[in-house]
């Protein structure tokens, strides 16, 4: 297991300080974290139990059940793609192909190169206006293959 | 002379281009030396006129839509500030007639109002019902609640009022009131559309639901997919403190109702209550055994209300209104109105609030006008992805919880998601079993292990392997799953199999 920066270390040690009062924190801790650090580096996890007074065991098991938390560091982008059934009526298959395709990774991976990170998302409520896909916590709708490209290159452009 | 716009900030139509359009707007006025008021509303509804861009002029709002960037220098052109004649023209919001049509109560603010602003809130109606609510007696609130009819519009169609009893029933301690904002349901967006075009009728239904069982602190959880809507209830809840709605002495009763949010981490189990309420706890969503129920043993172990978005934006209306008024609209037990929403293959999609009773087909064709595509509808599936496919030869059933329940299919959350005729039906059952692998959470055995063995079986019947054989054990499977699983996750997977299986028996290569 890599062992955390000294300033990954202050950060996470820092937001368990400020929440741990709370009642429940350990997932608000988490979603913090990743929100800093853009995800939740298995060394924290230690960290995070001994700062919340829960078992490692405990942490691991929340970090894992969650979709939403990643314990690698992501791309700088982020490309969800809704695999869901209302985009799927609307070809939504056939564009998440063409993601993969144009990307060249696969669902969960991320870019050689660092750029793009691929998730898949099982429903983005953008369903009257499907295939969605939501890049960098903004949302597009009724998405082709073509639109896709253009989003992409927009995006590529603001790097 | 200052003209007043509204551009919405409703995450569907930013997808479609409203916040560019919002830009261009401003940037054309300032270039022509215009006062604009931009106001960033919800949205109407009707996606279809995304972005819809409405001016205020002295016959009310008028509609122009779907606007694009390019269209807007015309715009000004056509003097549509003043409501000029212009091809994107929809005329008066309120004459539309997929709008004008619906009967809207908990929807009646969204789209209309400026979804952060107290004062806004006040001027429509907000904080009626809470008004009242405070010159009740506890008892009498939750009266007023089962004299309503409502039922839990999460999905199970529990009478809200049952639930608010036994938590007023409780001894006196720290209760709780959480809403259920992890809409998971493909083909779902209502509780989104409120959250981002009306928060404060939640904050409102939330707060009244407080004062009605003695408790002190509300949670909303939201899902982690609707950044749109966590950064309008962050807005509408501070301007709701600062404005004393909420906090330690709600409209100057010296009644305290705390509320906030906490995000969920993409997990559609936590859909589930008690899966839920462990979430909020901060820790794995695992399904609870019941009993104990949650309106007894629910969040920390204290009695907790646990209802959907829409089931609690409906209490304000009912309590400013009357029982009486809500009850009025609907058919048999299924009282009042319910948001539905049209999606997937569908020409005309969005949110139709109606009184319950309206056909599928009504919905389908007169609101939907039919597939997107053009081609034949041949299936629907109402209630995301637990629901059953209803074939095009069940179109004429009534929607509410009671007939669809009687052809096999349940109402849900209210999400309809057409498909044309190109759909694989076999594929779409293989479908609701690799979701169910995906989010089971793993408690129960039926739903972890059954899930993937039902896709594997399916993708034999796909590849055309023994066909009779394989059906049968995927029959056995689903009635096992249904059979064997704790809560809906397990136990309804199989409804879109078993429904794919009895209605499209050719898809699965079984000859009749």
């Amino acid at each position: 297991m890599e062992t955390l920066s000294s300033s990954q270390g202050e950060t996470v040690r820092r937001i368990a300080g400020d929440l741990k009062g709370r009642p429940g924190p350990l997932i608000e801790v988490l979603h913090a974290i990743q929100a800093e650090l853009g995800y939740v580096p298995p060394a924290a996890v230690p960290l995070v139990a001994s700062e919340l007074n829960l078992s490692r065991a405990e942490v691991h098991g929340v970090v894992s059940f969650y979709h939403f938390f990643r314990s690698t560091p992501p791309g700088a982008h982020t490309v969800s793609v809704c695999r869901a059934e209302s985009c799927q009526a609307v070809g939504g298959e056939a564009l998440a192909a063409h993601v993969r395709q144009q990307l060249g990774v696969d669902f969960h991976e991320t870019t050689p190169d660092g750029r793009f990170s691929l998730e898949p998302v099982y429903c983005l409520g953008n369903c009257a206006c499907s295939p969605a896909v939501m890049i960098d916590g903004r949302l597009h709708g009724r998405v082709s293959p073509e639109r896709f490209d253009a989003l992409l290159s927009e995006v590529d452009r603001k790097r | 002379m200052t003209s007043t716009l509204y551009v919405p900030r409703d995450a569907g139509a930013l997808s479609l281009g409203a916040g560019e359009v919002a830009h261009a707007i401003a940037r054309e006025a300032t270039a022509r030396g215009l006062e604009l008021q931009l106001i960033r509303n919800g949205s109407r509804g009707a996606y279809w006129l995304e972005p819809l861009v409405e001016v205020a002029t002295a016959r009310g709002r008028t509609a122009y839509g779907p606007v694009t960037v390019a269209d807007v220098p015309g715009l000004f052109d056509a003097d549509f500030l003043s409501g000029g004649a212009h091809p994107l023209s929809l005329g008066p919001t309120d004459a539309i007639p997929w709008l004008a049509s619906q009967q809207r109560l908990t929807f009646a603010r969204v789209g209309i109002v400026d979804p952060v602003s107290v004062a806004d809130y006040v001027v429509h109606g907000g904080y009626q019902g809470l008004r009242r609510a405070l010159a009740l007696s506890p008892d009498a609130v939750v009266e007023r609640i089962l004299g309503s009819g409502l039922r839990g519009r999460g999905g199970a169609a529990f009478p809200t009022g049952i639930k608010w009893k036994t938590v007023l029933e409780q001894p006196a301690g720290q209760k709780y009131v959480t809403c259920n904002a992890d809409e998971g349901d493909s083909g779902t967006f209502s509780d989104r559309m409120l959250m981002e075009g009306d928060p404060l009728s939640l904050i409102e239904g939330m707060t009244i639901a407080g004062l009605a069982v003695g408790a002190t602190q509300g949670y909303i959880y939201l899902r982690a997919e609707y950044p749109h809507a966590h950064r309008a209830l962050h807005q509408a809840i501070a301007a709701a403190y600062q404005a004393r709605y909420l906090g330690a002495d709600v409209m100057g009763s010296g009644k305290r109702f705390d509320l906030e949010v906490r995000l969920g981490a993409g997990a559609y189990i936590c859909g589930e209550e008690t899966s839920m309420l462990e979430s909020l706890e901060g820790k794995r969503g695992e399904v609870r055994v019941r009993p104990p129920l949650p309106a007894i043993k629910g969040l920390f172990g204290r009695p907790t209300i646990v209802n959907n978005v829409i089931t609690l934006a409906s209490v304000p209306t009912i309590l400013h209104r009357g029982a009486e008024h809500y009850a009025g609209y609907g058919m048999g037990k299924s009282r009042g109105t319910l948001p539905i929403q049209l999606a997937g293959n569908i020409k005309r999609g969005g949110l139709v609030e109606r009184a319950f009773g309206l056909t599928l087909r009504e919905l389908l064709y007169d609101y939907g006008g039919g597939s997107a595509s053009g081609r034949p509808l041949r299936a629907v599936q109402v209630g995301g992805p637990l629901g059953a496919y209803i074939p095009a030869s069940q179109f004429d059933t009534l929607v509410d919880y009671e007939a669809l329940g009687s052809i096999g299919a349940l109402l849900g959350h209210g999400g309809i998601v057409a498909f044309d005729d190109t759909v694989d039906m076999a594929r779409m059952a293989r479908y609701a079993m690799e979701f169910c692998a995906v989010e089971s959470c793993g408690k129960c055995t039926p739903c972890r292990i059954g899930s993937t063995r039902a896709m594997e079986v399916i993708d034999l019947l796909i590849e055309g392997r023994e066909t009779q054989g394989n059906v049968r054990k995927l029959e056995e499977l689903c009635e096992l799953m249904v059979q064997g699983s704790l809560c809906g996750l397990g136990g309804m997977a199989p409804f879109p199999v078993q429904s794919a299986l009895r209605h499209f028996r050719e898809d699965f290569g079984i000859r009749s």
